[in-house]
């Protein structure tokens, strides 16, 4: 191996490039075709093409842990157990396991916390100071099917409670039956109602289930201006697989050539073993490269993933297999 | 590695390279140690020295380390291994389906116990990567094993006439080791023959460790015999008079090196051979899809496959788009230690391949092809190459044609799928084929036209033990894998008994010597038959046909070169025949049969005159013509393909297409019935006849050509030639534009026939057995299909 092994200053983590979106173009949609087999080959053969060991692989465990958009989404939330997300979110990793890494004071956190537009206020008090942004699922999460009016309005109050990012949800109707210029208006609507926080697009891919809509999907939604594109809201049967990555990947590679704007990726839902992660992370690494790999372009929205990821990183310290009960609880 | 390690912080600050992650080659040096200095023959169940005592090196092409010293086996350890093969043949083939099949099964389960030895073992001697020979070379052999435990399960029920053919010689190339053996020996043995195996002498560890396999797994003494060594222990094997089949997988060079090798020693040869495979990609095709079919197409084991998508056909409406894709990809590739599990090319196989596929790329580039090569580094000290697309590359250029057998893709554009298909074809080879398109009526119409054995939709590079691999054209013939690839490893029951066909003679009675005593009482004069034309032959001359006694029989004309020329023209020329449905040419196969009948009285009384044999015996062959023809009138719509159902989420469609222009020398007698029985077959699957009968009996055909001119043949479908049967047969094996030959001749004439035919490795079936041509076993039906047709395999991924 003569890779090159030029050690780079660390840098200020990048900051969210904007993608101000362009106007609605049913050209490049027409265009688009995405093989299914073809697309499932490809994510099954690169984990045979690609593996990290050891160093590079916590490496890479540890930029996974900084992707996580640390979420919880559930009927029963309440301040308390946000509050408790929120501690986690401080401090992911234990702070003997992470000097052991050699990290000791390197600032190791989660992309942002994700929660409720009703307990934004709880979260942006509870990481007040800690640099992480709180990001609010809106728009009527997670079947997006309120009138628009409130779904607008829900937007307005995330951020002004101080959500910097808004995780909206498209209205899988206007996809399913290929009303791309009404898909259009809609997210343009929402980004618009976003001001200065960032959008999040969730496609709800598994809604969608067939990758031609999933990349056609993906382009409306990047056109409308969105600065992520996100697959899941976690309570579709399907969520973030390897093939649904593909395709989005490449709608944003495409866009990318085709505008000039980058945009982010968050698969969300179903990504909870530090294994699904690194395959997540190749991925991206191999179809956009490494301007990726940070949190302000990649995301994992998750919510049991650091567990598994935490021991991971033990045991790549101790060598032994960790529990559950060592780590700290979200 | 060489650098130091860097820290997980460092690693994350260079925005997170791989690193290195190699597999253990520690199991695998164990076993080269326990090989204890050198490694020996398996013969006859035994391990032993070669007898000169000589010895080679197989080496590590990703360093050039040797790995061990082999023994060369040399003629004397050959004919060993031939005898102790011959002498396990019938208790091997004696034993029960279900014996054999168990045999097989414990190779599959051994191989499966030992995957990841026998992975990195290959990788170590072929410099594959680790994922391939893992995830690609074994479980694929593992699958053949399986699979082939089947076939021997269910063989008495599915082939009770047919019985295995005997020796197998087999010689096996470098690229896939391991798997090239299992679709070797798994079919061999499955139908009861014995094997002796030469592996290629860059890459023979596999194979020893697979014969410690049969050892271990109880496969009797002598059913498999493993003789390493270098090009003179092929040709040793290819000479051996023991051998009764040989099959060959590799270069076409040696192919037609073997085809000489072999004329006339009435050996049954398979060949698979080389390619210049097209990959052709529509614009409607999902392109990043297709770009990813490039990678898995031509750096796949780095190039070095024989079906590689190495031309790439770009639709010009999307060429610069996809070639800017194509470029930035290759930016992804990385090329390291075969060892390493996160790269994508390892090493090639040597040093001399290495500098083979560097001379052609300097060729291409002199010729001023535009070369892009993958960017990432290369490890020094091994036989790397990077990932190579040349562009600027026309269908005339040096490297649009030949086999580079390397990384190295030439890109060229189409307009048409009309011209895709126009220069899909035009190259000697016809083994593989890729084509990316999502209009499914557009892709099936081209995969349908493409002259190959193997067509991947929306794919590429996909095998399965269950669906048939090899190549039309100098691709190679014979089928591996599969109902298909079986047929080679078995013959027809009744051939153990059959006697020679005896040289041709002249008719036993006496005949009107007078054409004014025939009895239409006119003077007629014989011609040929080209192009749906009597014409008289190019050299104006007539032969007279005389009885032994000196009487004329009649006078004949006498084709030659020129003649011969015109009619394969003429047949090359009539492809609407081919491309007529199966219904449409039963319509005049039924025809051709009909007036045949209504003419019966006449044939029947030629015969008599022309043969001097009893009115009954006349009559019969009158009539069984009649119904040959009917056979094949029905045949023609009803020998179809298969579905295959291989491991992926779609089918593969085996069908079989016919072969071209065919050539057929026919037999002497009973020369009506003769004549029809193979005019039958390769008019029913569609394909142009060039055919030429017995001189004795060429009266009758004569007459025959004005049943055939009045059943509306379309011109040049049949085109038939009377003169000398070993001048004009050798003349069809040695013209290039046809693409199989037939020949029912006496043991002496075949082998100049099947040397010739090496020329462009046209197909031939030499038949020196005298079929009994009323036996319906003998003398019609699937054998002969089956020769009249090629098998191309169309793989349909599906998916929405």
């Amino acid at each position: 191996m003569t890779q090159t092994t030029k050690i780079r200053a660390a840098a200020p983590p990048a900051p969210h490039p904007e993608n101000p979106g362009i106007p609605f173009d049913l050209g490049p949609l027409e265009a688009l075709r995405v093989n299914a087999s073809a697309a499932e080959r490809r994510a099954d053969a690169l984990g045979g093409r690609r593996s990290v060991k050891k160093q590079w692989q916590a490496a890479w465990l540890i930029r996974a842990l900084e992707c996580v958009d640390l979420t919880t989404l559930n009927g029963d939330d309440t301040e308390g157990r946000v509050k408790r997300l929120c501690a986690k979110a401080r401090q992911p990793l234990r702070a003997d396991l992470q000097a052991a890494l050699g990290l000791a004071g390197r600032r190791i956190v989660p992309g942002a916390v994700c929660v409720y537009h009703r307990f934004v206020g709880t979260a942006v008090e509870a990481l007040k100071g800690s640099g992480i942004p709180v990001a609010a699922v809106s728009t009527g999460f997670p079947a997006g099917l309120s009138p628009l009016k409130t779904k607008i309005m829900e937007i307005e109050a995330s951020v002004a409670d101080g959500a910097a990012e808004i995780d909206i949800v498209i209205t899988r109707e206007l996809a399913l039956t290929g009303r791309w210029r009404e898909l259009y208006d809609e997210i343009r609507a929402y980004k618009q109602a976003c001001g200065p926080a960032h959008m999040k697009s969730i496609l709800a891919t598994g809604d969608l289930r067939n990758l031609d809509l999933v990349a056609r999907a993906s382009w409306v939604a990047l056109m409308a201006g969105s600065d992520f594109i996100k697959t899941s809201t976690g309570k579709e049967s399907v969520n973030a697989t390897l093939p649904v990555t593909l395709t989005m990947l490449r709608a944003i590679r495409a866009y990318r050539d085709a505008t000039g704007h980058k945009a982010g990726y968050k698969p969300a839902g179903g990504i909870s073993t530090a294994k699904d992660a690194l395959g997540q992370l190749m991925l991206v690494k191999e179809e956009l490269g490494e301007d990726w790999l940070q949190p302000n372009l990649f995301r994992i929205g998750a919510s049991s993933l650091v567990g598994d990821i935490e021991r991971q990183l033990e045991h790549h310290v101790t060598g032994r297999y960790a529990a559950h009960d060592r780590h700290g609880l979200a | 590695m060489t650098e130091s390690t860097p820290s997980i912080a460092e690693i994350l600050d260079m925005s997170l390279p791989y690193g290195p992650s190699p597999e253990s080659d520690a199991p695998a040096r164990e076993w080269l140690k326990s090989l204890g200095g050198e490694a020996k023959l398996f013969i006859g169940g035994a391990w032993r020295k070669a007898k000169s005592g000589e010895s080679f090196e197989t080496r590590d092409p990703s360093t050039g380390a040797v790995l061990a010293k082999i023994a060369k086996a040399g003629a004397a350890d050959v004919d060993a291994a031939v005898k102790a093969a011959a002498k396990a043949l019938p208790g091997w083939s004696a034993l029960p389906g279900h014996a054999r099949a168990k045999h097989l099964y414990a190779l599959a389960r051994g191989l499966q116990r030992h995957a990841r030895l026998f992975a990195v073992v290959e990788t170590l001697d072929n410099g594959k990567p680790i994922r391939e020979s893992r995830d690609l070379d074994i479980p694929l052999a593992i699958r053949h094993f399986y699979h082939h435990a089947g076939w021997a399960q269910i063989q008495a029920a599915e082939f009770p006439d047919q019985e295995p053919v005997g020796v197998c010689g087999q010689i096996i190339p470098w690229n896939f080791p391991l798997l090239m053996l299992a679709w070797k020996i798994a079919p061999a043995l499955a139908m009861g023959n014995t094997v002796v195996l030469k592996p290629a002498e860059d890459t023979p560890l596999t194979a020893l460790l697979f014969a410690e396999l049969c050892e271990r797994a109880g496969i009797p003494p002598g059913v498999v015999n493993v003789v390493t060594g270098e090009g003179e222990t092929g040709a040793a094997l290819a000479a051996h008079p023991g051998v009764a089949k040989l099959a060959f997988t590799g270069s076409t060079e040696v192919g037609r090196i073997l085809r000489q090798a072999t004329a006339g020693s009435g050996k049954a040869l398979t060949l698979e051979l080389g390619g210049k495979s097209p990959f052709i990609v529509f614009e409607d095709a999902d392109l990043d899809a297709a770009v990813e079919g490039v990678v898995d197409a031509i750096w796949l084991n780095q190039g070095q496959v024989c079906c590689a998508g190495s031309r790439l056909l770009l639709q010009e409406g999307i060429e610069a788009e996809f070639l800017h894709r194509l470029k930035r990809r290759m930016e992804r590739l990385r090329v390291g230690p075969p060892l390493d599990k996160a790269i994508d090319m390892g090493a090639l196989v040597s040093p001399i391949q290495l500098q083979r596929v560097k001379d052609l790329v300097a060729q291409g580039v002199k010729e001023g092809a535009q070369i892009h090569q993958a960017p990432c580094p290369l490890p020094e000290g091994g036989a790397y190459y990077p990932p190579t697309l040349l562009t600027n590359v026309q269908p005339a250029s040096t490297l649009a044609q030949v086999e580079i057998f390397g990384p190295v893709l030439v890109a060229m554009s189409f307009r048409t799928p009309q011209e895709a298909v126009e220069i899909a074809n035009h190259t000697p080879y016809g083994l593989a084929a890729s084509l990316w398109s999502e209009g499914i009526s557009r892709v099936l119409d081209v995969a349908s036209k493409l002259k190959c054995g193997v067509v991947w939709i929306n794919a590429t590079n996909l095998f399965d033990a269950a669906v048939g691999f090899g190549g039309y054209k100098e691709s190679g013939y014979g089928r591996e894998g599969g109902r298909e690839g079986l047929e080679a490893y078995l013959k027809p029951r009744w051939r153990a008994k059959a006697k020679p066909l005896a040289p041709e003679a002249a008719p036993p009675a006496a005949v009107p010597a007078s054409p004014l005593d025939r009895p239409e009482g006119v003077d007629q004069t014989a011609k040929l038959y080209i192009g749906g034309k009597q014409t008289r032959p190019d050299g104006g001359t007539t032969r007279l046909v005389r009885h032994a006694s000196g009487a004329l029989l009649g006078e004949l004309p006498e084709a030659n070169r020129k003649d011969l020329r015109n009619a394969v023209e003429a047949a090359r020329k009539a492809e609407g025949w081919s491309a007529q449905s199966g219904h449409a040419r039963a319509q005049i196969l039924y025809y051709i049969a009909e007036n045949l009948a209504s003419a019966r009285a006449a044939f029947v009384a030629r015969l008599q005159a022309a043969t001097g044999r009893a009115k009954a015996a006349c009559e019969a062959e009158v009539d069984t013509s009649v119904a040959r023809l009917f056979a094949y009138g029905a045949w023609a719509d009803k020998y179809e393909g298969t579905v295959h159902r291989p491991p992926i989420r779609g089918t593969a469609l085996a069908i079989p297409e016919p072969l071209g222009v065919i050539g057929a020398v026919c037999p002497s007698s009973p020369g009506l019935l003769g004549f029809v029985s193979l005019m039958g077959p390769i008019l029913a699957m569609g394909n142009r006849a060039v055919l030429v009968p017995s001189f004795t009996e060429a009266l009758i055909i004569s007459d025959f050509i004005q049943i055939l001119e009045t059943s509306d043949v379309p011109g040049g479908a049949v085109n038939i030639l009377i003169g000398d049967p070993a001048a004009l047969g050798l003349e069809l094996a040695k013209h290039d534009a046809v693409d199989a030959l037939w020949a029912f001749a006496p043991a002496g004439s075949l082998a100049d026939f099947e040397r010739a035919s090496a020329g462009n490795l046209k197909r031939i079936w030499t038949e020196p057995l005298a079929r009994d041509w009323f036996d319906l076993v003998q003398g019609e039906g699937r054998e002969f299909l089956a020769q009249a047709t090629q098998i191309k395999n169309i793989w349909i991924p599906w998916g929405a």
